[in-house]
């Protein structure tokens, strides 16, 4: 069977089965299409999280990052999972416990003021947006690698899809596909990363494999490190941010992770306050296995990728030997190659092999005396390959000449990641508007059954925006990450934080302290990603991915000093606040 | 009412320190071991990793989930200790 064909099979077949769930969860009330009835057992709301958090960049960049950056990468491995712990102690369980639908909700009433709600739901949407736009870019390149498709075609039927069960089914119907879409993209990733690690150490677990020491003698990150500092690389285990940078990055991306508000809304969905922590638990377990994984993943590759392209004596092999896969992602403009001391071998070391970084195509597709791609921008550096990150995760099935079924898995997987991420991105947004505009802010008189209506028209609205946007990508999708990670840590997060440890923060205080927060975060990002800033302004060293810290630790600075000066908030807000720090109740809270 | 308040609040208490337990030990899991003093703890071999790097990489992610499910068990008692719980 070809594999073109067993890659429509499997990723058909995994379409055919979240359509059918689709089916089976469609939603019959606003509560069931904004947080699926509040019945979600736990474990199975563990495993819609993971597949909501773990989105196409996850799948297949995050490897490829710690695969070039080396132990830098912790700063992505242990914030994007150390947000949970905050979930599961600071958050989730007060916020099931209040017990409404969204976000917002819990700012405008915790801090009585529709100006609060109102941040609330900008912050949200503009977070959403940016992540959304990623996700449906995502699913359509999938589609052009792996089944040659126009990018534009994929994307179009990522739409349909996202359509059918986000729509139909809202919170019920997302949750339960994206349990099967957490089951294929796990076992997507784990299947060719235990080949993997067999081949190169005889580890059956890829994350104690990493540790082994090899045929020669040395281990692994030995051997990896000896290869770095050989091609001109710092070495693999050594950082070369600094300190102060990875604990503000960490703490920007650990507070952003535990403030994005499709993330939180997962948390309204589980029967009892109790369920909120254990959800947690699970959904970390979940999350965990990939992100464990992802270290060992990016090492192997690296090594692979070294010894592919240099050979094992590090003098370079000829293009002519190459193996089918490099050729394979040369032409799908992932790898390129310009033989620039004409000798025919191809060298892989540190440095910008091309100028700027990307290759450039000859535009009339010409090929070299060695028939590789002829490009225009080849640097005066030693280097003569440019490596997509992407190409780690994305090529190690056919690195490692494992059958075509794991290529066509690994496909499957790819789109469940960006599907499952993009369509709890999509809700959140349906839900801000219908919920917390419509209802709660323009027209609170609107019956049910006309939100639930406002709520799927806003899901078909939000989807074609973020088609658009993953048609027409925006240049600037790479660098917004940073900026809803940033808003997330220094709004969402704080406030959420003080309306339930603080009986004394008010309506006063929270407003200012998320206003500063905001803006001085998204000054700080705006200028140093857009504006041309660079790297020496930075100030005490603290790059733009990590400036949310300082936004959060802003806010709460002047929220704090804010209410300390303004009135204390009514009694019945201190009372909603003792109320939702005891669990009883949760069940009957939800009924209003 | 007073002495469901006090129960109340001695229940806050209680949890409150719980928690402050468990951030000491996530904080100095991932901000200690895997970045302060990380360059310290690379001179001790782990299992084939220096230990800073795989605290870095892998170890912290371990011990958040450990600290989850802790949590989940110390709340799961201190709820039926004080007659709070669903």
């Amino acid at each position: 069977m070809s594999l073109d064909l067993l890659t429509y099979i499997f990723i058909g077949g995994s379409f055919a089965l979240y359509i059918g769930i689709a089916i089976w969860a469609r939603a019959g009330s606003t509560k069931e299409f904004y947080v699926a009835g509040g019945g979600v057992p736990p474990v199975a709301n563990g495993m819609a999280t993971a597949a909501d958090w773990m989105s196409a960049a996850s799948f297949i960049s995050l490897a490829g990052i710690v695969s070039f950056i080396g132990r830098d990468g912790a700063a992505y491995l242990m914030g994007w999972t150390g947000g949970y712990v905050l979930l599961a102690m600071l958050l989730a369980p007060y916020l099931r416990k209040f017990g409404k639908f969204t976000v917002p909700d819990f700012v405008g009433d915790r801090y009585y003021s529709n100006l609060a709600r109102t941040i609330a739901v900008v912050c949200t949407i503009v977070i959403s947006f940016t992540y959304v736009a990623g996700q449906m870019r995502g699913v359509g390149i999938v589609f052009s690698r792996y089944l040659h498709v126009e990018i534009e075609t994929g994307v179009i039927v990522g739409m349909v899809i996202v359509f059918f069960y986000a729509v139909l089914g809202g919170m019920k119907g997302i949750t339960y596909t994206q349990v099967a879409q957490y089951c294929v993209l796990i076992l997507a990733f784990m299947v060719p990363a235990i080949f993997l690690s067999m081949q190169v150490t005889g580890h059956f677990v890829p994350q104690a494999g990493l540790g082994a020491t090899l045929e020669t003698g040395k281990s692994v990150l030995t051997t990896l490190n000896e290869l770095s500092v050989e091609l001109g690389f710092a070495e693999y285990t050594q950082g070369n941010k600094t300190t102060i940078d990875m604990f503000f990055i960490t703490a920007a991306l650990m507070c952003g992770t535990a403030g994005l508000p499709h993330v939180i809304v997962r948390f309204f969905t589980v029967p009892r306050v109790k369920d909120a922590r254990i959800s947690a638990g699970w959904a970390l377990i979940f999350i965990a296995i990939l992100y464990t994984t992802v270290p060992a993943v990016a090492g192997f590759g690296r090594v692979n990728l070294i010894e592919t392209i240099n050979g094992k004596d590090n003098a370079g092999v000829e293009y002519t030997q190459m193996p089918e896969w490099f050729k394979n992602w040369e032409a799908s403009g992932l790898i390129a190659w310009a033989d620039k001391n004409g000798d025919g071998k191809v060298y892989y070391s540190a440095g910008n092999a091309f100028e700027g970084g990307k290759p450039q195509y000859d535009a009339t597709g010409a090929r070299g005396e060695q028939g590789e791609r002829l490009t225009t921008n080849p640097s005066d550096s030693a280097s003569e390959v440019y490596v997509d990150r992407d190409i780690m995760v994305l090529a190690n099935p056919e690195i490692a000449n494992l059958p075509d079924w794991v290529v066509a898995l690994v496909a499957a997987g790819a789109v469940a990641a960006a599907l499952s991420t993009a369509a709890g991105l999509l809700l959140v947004i349906s839900t801000s508007i219908s919920h917390d505009l419509m209802k709660k802010t323009i027209n609170p008189n609107i019956s049910d059954k006309q939100e639930l209506t406002y709520a799927r028209l806003a899901a078909i609205v939000a989807i074609i925006i973020a088609g658009y946007f993953g048609i027409n990508p925006p240049g600037f999708v790479a660098q917004v990450v940073a900026l809803a990670f940033g808003m997330a840590a220094s709004s969402v997060f704080p406030a959420i934080i003080m309306g339930i440890f603080s009986t004394r923060m008010n309506t006063q205080g929270a407003v200012a302290g998320m206003v500063v927060g905001l803006t001085t975060t998204i000054a700080y990002i705006v200028y140093f990603k857009f504006m041309g800033g660079t790297a020496d302004e930075w100030w005490l060293g603290i790059s733009p991915e990590g400036f949310g810290t300082v936004g959060m630790l802003l806010n709460f600075i002047v929220a704090t000093l804010v209410s300390r000066m303004t009135p204390q908030p009514p009694q019945e807000i201190q009372h909603i606040i003792e109320d939702i720090r005891i669990p009883r109740g949760a069940a009957e809270a939800q009924v209003h | 009412m007073s002495t469901q308040s006090e129960s109340a609040s001695s229940y806050w208490r209680e949890n409150l320190r719980i928690i402050t337990t468990y951030m000491v030990i996530w904080f100095a899991a991932s901000y200690g071991c895997g970045i302060l003093f990380v360059d310290e703890l690379d001179k001790i071999q782990f299992f084939g990793f220096p230990l800073g790097f795989w605290f870095a990489q892998q170890g912290a992610i371990y011990v958040f989930i450990g600290l989850i499910w802790a949590y989940v068990f110390s709340m799961n008692r201190l709820d039926e200790k004080y007659d709070v719980h669903e």
